[in-house]
């Protein structure tokens, strides 16, 4: 099992002929998305200021750049891809359920007493 | 085969359906706690961001120093430097724990050296990225209702308290153990007083304060010169310099209380990574796993150094870019 590596990223896309190759273009592909988000948080261009789900578009351009990177740091540093379907399932659903979960909950009550502040101590007016 | 004798295998012990080690999988789940861990934390960070969105400071505008670069605006290069460095460590880690599954020690030991240094360059950086936030820059007035008064020109450039605020002469010396009660001390006294920002900002035609509100292009509002001068005069209350748990010269204090725990907690984890890396990387000298014939060890601590890797990409996008 943990000699043999699964040698394909962006799903048999791109092919590495020996695990080092692969690491080194898994180090290269992180290295753009880092290079990506810099460039993009320096300028902040113009259209990513649109309001989309409540957040800016550039939030959210950032955070779904930041689970692809974790992804790739799971899938090929940790050798993710090559453990059995069961360990992958355990560890990575339960967390990211969780996860998900107490972000749901905690922006939720965040936004309700930033609202709860700002309409003058009303929620609610009967 | 029997259904009875299959039984007997299946459940006598002995099978390993997830294909992994007893410690390979452990740390696996040390790491899914650990990542819950986080997760609270950043989640709290969350909460207090989204209860305070109206004023949150704006990371841009906290984290803009770089090293050997006095004076520059430079937003998130050292930043930026700071992750690529962890990932090029992750990098040299997982070419070491490659390198162990070809028994190669010599490989072996250059990578791991090679990762404890990427390590503390890393920590190193951290620790002169607090102690410029715990300085801070331009100094700011802190209100009766604990908000923060920035000052900045015409053009909306920022000044610091130090180029236009004279400092009077004052008799008051700070509380220490040694002139004091010797069970109570007190923080450093501010270098000015609010009196003196006042004059100070009376006689600057050209200074005018900045609120913690942001206005609907996601900037600090800018009060008028009036406005400017009576927000000093009616509720400055305290000068602050740089920030520590109790005030922060960028905004709300919760920042920096979060910023000192969560990069602190992060901090801890690289600095104990580091520690088990070099146990590790004297094993490895050693010839340990040379003859047990196996670097399961190094494959071990590299689940561990990468998951540390994996929280700054988090941190970063939270802390930094969002």
């Amino acid at each position: 099992m943990a000699h043999e590596h699964k040698l394909e990223i962006f799903r048999g896309l791109v092919k590495f002929k020996s695990n080092t190759q692969k690491i080194w273009g898994v180090l290269i592909f992180l290295s753009i998305v880092t290079a990506i988000e810099v460039v993009l948080g320096i300028y902040k261009p113009e259209w990513s200021m649109a309001q989309v789900l409540g957040m800016k578009l550039l939030n959210w351009i950032f955070i779904i750049l930041t689970i692809v990177k974790a992804y790739y740091i799971t899938w090929d540093f940790m050798h993710m891809r090559d453990e059995t379907k069961g360990l992958r399932r355990a560890v990575v659903w339960t967390t990211i359920f969780l996860i998900l979960y107490l972000i749901f909950i905690l922006l939720q009550e965040g936004g309700y007493v930033f609202k709860v502040y700002d309409e003058g101590f009303i929620k609610r007016d009967f | 085969m029997s259904t009875a004798v299959a039984e007997g295998k299946t459940w006598s012990g002995g099978n390993e359906p997830l294909k992994a080690s007893y410690g390979k999988m452990m740390m696996w789940f040390f790491i899914v706690s650990d990542a819950l861990t986080f997760s609270g934390f950043l989640a709290a960070y969350g909460f207090s961001r989204f209860k305070f969105i109206s004023e949150w400071p704006i990371a841009d505008e906290v984290f803009t120093h770089v090293p050997f670069l006095h004076g520059q605006e430079l937003p998130m290069i050292y930043v930026a430097f700071m992750t690529f460095i962890l990932i090029m460590s992750s990098v040299t880690m997982v070419l070491a724990v490659d390198a162990g599954h070809h028994l190669n020690k010599a490989k072996v030991t250059l990578y791991m050296f090679l990762t404890i240094i990427g390590g503390l360059i890393f920590v190193g950086s951290q620790a002169w990225e607090w102690a410029t936030f715990i300085k801070g820059d331009y100094g700011a007035v802190q209100t009766k209702g604990g908000n923060i008064l920035q000052f900045v020109d015409t053009d909306g450039h920022r000044v610091a308290l130090r180029d236009f605020v004279v400092a009077g002469h004052t008799d008051r010396a700070a509380h220490e153990r040694k002139n004091g009660l010797w069970f109570v001390d007190e923080a450093p006294l501010p270098p000015f007083t609010v009196e003196e920002v006042v004059k100070g900002l009376e006689s600057h035609e050209n200074v005018l304060v900045r609120t913690q509100l942001l206005n609907e292009h996601g900037e600090k509002t800018v009060l008028s010169r009036e406005e400017s001068l009576k927000q000093i005069k009616e509720n400055g209350k305290l000068v602050v310099e740089g920030a520590n748990l109790h005030v922060n010269e960028y905004g709300s204090p919760l920042f920096a209380d979060f910023f000192f725990f969560i990069t602190g907690f992060h901090g801890f984890h690289v600095f104990s990574g580091v520690v088990i890396n070099i146990i590790i990387f004297f094993n490895v000298v050693l010839g340990t796993y040379e003859r047990r014939k196996s670097y399961e060890m190094v494959e071990k601590v590299g689940l561990y150094w990468h998951f540390v890797d994996l929280v700054w990409v988090f941190v970063f996008t939270f802390f930094y870019l969002v």
